[in-house]
């Protein structure tokens, strides 16, 4: 029997090695995904380009527009004289953040103790407008604070914000674990929906099935190197997002790659189910594509957070395996969390597990009607 | 060795099969003769237990083909009409990998592959997509027979191959044959008849005539005679106004006219002589298969 098995996985082997588009794939996309997603989904900012009226061209905005220069975040590229001047710089796009100091600005602050400033932002990009105009907030008040003057105010709530296991937002914490499951589900789903789908294609799934062996012997022989690719593709990702973008494991490495695995099951199990619906490589294709990749964007919370979804939506994203095992990397990798922490995620990964294998082994055909 | 009893089976409607009875003995080489269509692969595909039959049954080596098709399927070697083995795979890779599957090796068996291997291993490194037609089909046969099966499922074996490794493969089939293995092959082609102990012609789902070919042919009532001028489509509308001929068939070169009366050569000569054919040639044939089986298909209603 292992000798059938090991004889299955060195056939599998080469067809992996001898097909380009099935290297491209696994290798070649993960590597692609993660360095996209990490240079392009990211709340940070530099050098965002600001224009600035001033209106009260006194000591005081001046020391201001210094300020918000200085930090390298905000770059001004035009002072127009008015109102009009800076809605043709919104209009060309060349301007993100507009920011208006009246006349009489350091008049105001001095003898009144209250001096207005207006922010205006491009909100046709309404994320990066309110990161814009949040920071721009902070550096005014921070210019504030410098100046020293500010009054203090006889009762006060003091509002301290601590950002726990991400302090500085770092969009990779995020997006590491998302193109972790990600990657898992499409490459282990649709590589294992493919080549049996390409031995139904191909006929020879009939010359397999008219041999002594068992169906159990050809599925765990066809999908056990895709399996271990897989792996080996998480490892990759894991060792990248810690190398190239900071992202740690506080908690246990062994039980996040153990839960992996256990994730990679149920992928595994779509994969088997799809290719059981599906009798070419084409279908395989599409279905996975369409079944596996877009859920396991949009409703995993990889990109969107679950919680501003829709209610019919968040009932959807509740049979996203991806949901729950991006809970069990963030709970372990950001958060340093064991065992007790992601349990409940992982029994349900494992009951998703137990119904797809069953569901797939019921729709194998042995024999054809 | 294979029995069926009343095999029917359709597709959406479409019925492929229709009453499907015959044997075939152990250690027989039988052939089954019938255009594309015909439901010979459907027949294979139920035979190697791949499919289930809509009604009636079929037993292969005494077992039945849908409640022991795990006991068939360790005894039979199937040879599926479309090419189907790796071809991103080498010839010796595929050969050790179903070698491996049907636990077995390829030096257990060989000398049940040895004289078609020997042809196969001047490209034993090559994969089995670069192949020719005639190579992938010896190599197919290989893996097919590398588990010494009781009983070999050939369909369509020499389907787009030459005519040389063709004559080669069914040299193969009777050193097979001789080693006592049951052959179940079929072959849209009718000169391929005659190389089968016995044949069954089917059409249209149906086993129209089944015996020796040998019988076939000499049970064949009708007169027969070819007939060669030097102006062909003139002499077919010409014979097919003779009263004294029921059927024109071109044959090769040749006319073939068949009658149930008794036809005079010598008169058909004069007739044609009459109607300006030149080079006139008139023969009494034997009839070969393709006669039978077009001889059937007119009797057959529909």
């Amino acid at each position: 029997m292992l000798k059938i098995f090991l004889a299955f996985v060195r056939k599998e082997t080469f067809h992996i090695l001898r097909d380009t588009r099935t290297l491209v794939i696994l290798f070649g996309m993960p590597i692609a995904l993660v360095l996209i997603f990490g240079y392009t989904i990211s709340n940070e900012f530099k050098g965002a380009s600001i224009a600035i009226v001033d209106e009260a061209r006194d000591a005081l905005s001046a020391e201001l527009i210094a300020h918000l220069t200085a930090s390298g975040h905000f770059e001004l590229v035009a002072q127009p004289p008015d109102m009009a001047g800076m809605e043709k710089a919104f209009q060309t796009g060349e301007v993100k953040l507009g920011i208006v100091i009246p006349a009489g600005f350091e008049q105001s602050f001095f003898r009144e103790k209250r001096a207005a400033v207006q922010l205006l932002a491009d909100a046709t990009e309404p994320n990066y407008a309110t990161t814009l105009t949040n920071y721009a907030t902070q550096m005014i008040t921070a210019f504030q604070q410098e100046q020293g003057r500010v009054e203090v105010l006889p009762y006060q709530v003091g509002v301290h914000i601590q950002m726990l296991y991400n302090p500085t937002l770092v969009g990779a914490y995020n997006f590491i674990p998302g193109v972790v499951a990600l990657i898992l589900m499409l490459i282990c789903a649709m590589m294992t929906s493919l080549t049996i789908a390409r031995e139904k294609e191909t006929g020879t799934m009939d010359l397999l099935l008219v041999s002594p062996l068992s169906p159990m012997v050809i599925l765990l022989g066809k999908v056990t190197p895709y399996v271990v690719l897989s792996f080996v593709n998480a490892v990759i990702v894991f060792l990248l997002g810690y190398l190239v973008f900071d992202v740690p494991v506080r908690g246990s490495i062994v039980l996040l790659l153990v839960l992996c695995l256990l994730y990679l099951m149920v992928a595994l199990g779509l994969g088997v189910l799809i290719s059981t619906l599906a009798a070419t490589q084409q279908t395989a294709m599409m279905t996975s594509l369409f079944t596996l990749l877009m859920p396991t964007m949009i409703l995993s919370g990889f990109i969107f957070p679950i919680a501003s979804m829709p209610t019919a939506l968040q009932y959807a994203a509740h049979i996203i395996p991806a949901k729950y095992f991006i809970e069990i990397e963030k709970n372990i990798m950001l958060k340093g969390a064991g065992w007790e922490a992601v349990q409940f995620s992982s029994l349900v990964l494992v009951a998703m597990m137990l119904f797809l294998f069953a569901a797939a082994w019921r729709n194998f055909k042995v024999v054809y009607d | 060795m294979i029995v069926t009893n009343d095999i029917s089976k359709s597709y959406a409607g479409t019925p492929a099969l229709a009453g499907i009875n015959f044997s075939v003995q152990k250690g027989e080489l039988f052939g089954l003769i019938g255009p594309d269509g015909a439901g010979k692969s459907t027949l294979f595909k139920i035979l190697t237990t791949l499919l289930r039959p809509a009604t009636g049954m079929a037993r292969v080596a005494g077992f039945d083909t849908v409640k022991d098709y795990r006991s068939i399927r360790k005894i039979i070697g199937y040879m599926p009409g479309r090419f189907s083995l790796y071809q991103d795979l080498s010839v010796l890779e595929n050969l050790t990998f179903f070698a491996t599957v049907f636990g077995t090796t390829m030096a257990a068996n060989y000398h049940l592959i040895e004289e078609i291997y020997l042809q196969l291993e001047p490209f034993k490194n090559r994969r089995a997509g670069q192949l020719s037609g005639g190579m992938k089909q010896k190599l197919a046969l290989c893996c097919a027979l590398i588990h010494e099966p009781q009983v070999l499922f050939l369909d369509e074996p020499t389907t787009g191959v030459d005519a040389v490794s063709r004559n080669e493969f069914w040299i193969m089939l009777k050193r097979l044959k001789a080693h006592g293995i049951t052959i179940l092959v079929s072959t849209p082609y009718m000169d391929e008849a005659n190389r089968c102990d016995r044949i069954a012609l089917m059409q249209e789902g149906r086993i129209m005539q089944m015996d020796t070919p040998e019988n076939m042919v000499t049970s064949y009532r009708k007169s027969l005679l070819a007939v060669r001028t030097n102006h062909f489509y003139a002499l077919i509308q010409d014979l097919r106004n003779n009263p004294t001929v029921e059927r024109v068939e071109p044959f090769g070169e040749y006319l073939h006219l068949t009658s149930q009366a008794e036809m005079d050569p010598q008169l058909i000569h004069d007739y044609l002589l009459a109607r300006g054919h030149t080079a006139i040639e008139v023969k009494p044939v034997t009839a070969s298969i393709e006669d039978v089986f077009l001889d059937l298909l007119e009797a057959t209603p529909g």
